[in-house]
């Protein structure tokens, strides 16, 4: 997943947005990339969420007054993913009882 | 979708699609077959319908606004591959007169922030919206506890003020518990004794059968922040009794008689779960015959009683009589056919 870190003009121009653009989602902390001296290093998943917010704004319409929200939820929804990942992670490692007891809560199934 | 800089737009001549690939680069052909269709608007829509059109699915399809669907990633696809291809007015007036197709490049999986938002690299913008794992979990339990019955399993209890405080139910635990057959057959309490010096008395029911699990509430291991204790399951082991058998409810007895009670009768004392019970044995029974003591099995709470069954057992005396044996060697009936069916 690591990937190179690039600088802000390649990635400007690399997807398309003005240098200007990015630089206030950054102070916005919309994007959050590691800094190199002090100059932004952006790394695959910076890349992809300037991606994201040039798709929300330019293609779903979404202004800087909704954005935030929206980046919101996407980072709690992702957040909630990894979660829900971690604890099933959780439940594979017990002992099959244990874990067929989870399962039937989860689906809804009663207990006898 | 805009095409971003340096991409190349591929327009593929049918039939020609393995021209496609491009090395470096995972880029995909996909044969739209209408792109009017996919975007549901008509051919003669204008620019503008078509991109009220496009904002209106990719709003609902976004692969970033549906992570795990792989479904929304393949219908955001034929979406924005056929923006594309209708949002530019020259290339459309190609496809409309036939001369290109409805292909055009596509990004790469990759490029969407999903593909990164749940690894490491993601983490920081998952901590960026605030988010503890114990608020995910209140949340997410507290909810369900308002919802089910309350049940058990997890659950979140208020803590003060807005701090929801992380509540589990404790783990539950088994036991194994060994009775009489006697004490499972009419219900008996019965004393455990825990490892942790706890005693716990348990009430053991009329019919317990072996292999039984009794579960008493709450008496397993305690619960964190609150949460009720697990409960306890123990497992009835009965042990077997010297001249009792059980079959369901009923209790199977053999009985041995003496000669003398079966050829003439007469009335016997019988063991029963609850003590001696008289009984009359019919003149001319013989080893085999079954007698019925009604309603002397097991009681269950709640249902009808067990009968007593009686096998009969004809015993002769222990030492040879010598008087009988001259008696049988001149009784007229004394070869008799048993065997034949």
């Amino acid at each position: 997943m690591g990937g190179m870190n690039r600088s802000l003009h390649y990635v400007a121009a690399e997807i398309g947005v003005t240098a200007e653009d990015i630089s206030g989602w950054i102070e916005r902390r919309w994007v959050l990339p590691a800094r190199s001296g002090d100059k932004p290093a952006f790394d695959d998943a910076d890349r992809a969420r300037i991606r994201m917010i040039l798709d929300f704004h330019r293609d779903l319409a979404i202004d800087d007054e909704a954005m935030p929200v929206v980046l919101d939820l996407v980072d709690r929804l992702h957040a909630a993913r990894a979660q829900l990942r971690t604890l099933l992670e959780a439940v594979a490692g017990l002992p099959e009882p244990e874990q067929t007891v989870i399962l039937r809560k989860v689906r809804g199934e009663t207990e006898q | 979708m805009r095409p971003e800089p340096g991409a190349r737009i591929l327009l593929v001549i049918p039939g020609l699609a393995a021209s496609c690939g491009e090395a470096g680069w995972q880029r995909y052909c996909r044969a739209m077959n209408d792109p009017y269709k996919t975007l549901g608007v008509s051919k003669t829509a204008s620019a503008d319908e078509i991109k009220k059109a496009y904002r209106k699915l990719a709003k609902q399809h976004h692969p970033d606004l549906n992570p795990g669907s792989a479904a929304a990633a393949s219908k955001f696809k034929d979406i924005s591959g056929a923006y594309d291809l209708l949002s530019d007015a020259d290339k459309r007036g190609r496809f409309d007169r036939g001369e290109i197709d409805a292909s055009g490049q596509e990004r790469a999986d990759s490029s969407f922030y999903r593909s990164h938002a749940g690894g490491p690299q993601g983490a920081r913008y998952r901590a960026n919206a605030g988010f503890d794992p114990s608020d995910l979990f209140a949340d997410m339990f507290a909810r369900a506890g308002q919802g089910g019955g309350g049940g058990g399993g997890f659950g979140f209890g208020r803590g003060g003020g807005d701090f929801q405080e992380f509540r589990m139910r404790g783990s539950d635990q088994s036991y194994t518990l060994t009775v009489d057959f006697i004490e499972a057959a009419k219900g008996a309490q019965k004393r455990l004794s825990f490892p942790d010096g706890r005693t716990l008395d348990v009430n053991v029911p009329a019919g317990t059968e072996t292999r039984t699990v009794l579960r008493l509430r709450n008496q397993g291991q305690p619960g964190t922040g609150g949460g009720p204790a697990g409960d306890a399951l123990i497992e009835v082991t009965v042990e077997p009794h010297p001249l009792f058998r059980r079959e369901g409810n009923n209790v199977l007895v053999e009985l041995p008689v003496t000669l003398t009670e079966a050829l003439l009768g007469g009335k016997i004392n019988v063991p029963t779960i609850d003590g001696p019970v008289s009984m009359t044995v019919p003149a001319g029974s013989n080893t085999g015959t079954r007698l019925r003591l009604r309603g002397r099995g097991v009681a269950p709470k709640g249902a009808a009683a067990g009968d007593q069954y009686i096998t009969l057992k004809v015993m002769l005396p222990k030492e040879p009589d010598a008087a009988l044996s001259d008696f049988i060697k001149t009784w007229p009936g004394r070869e008799y056919d048993v065997r034949s069916a």
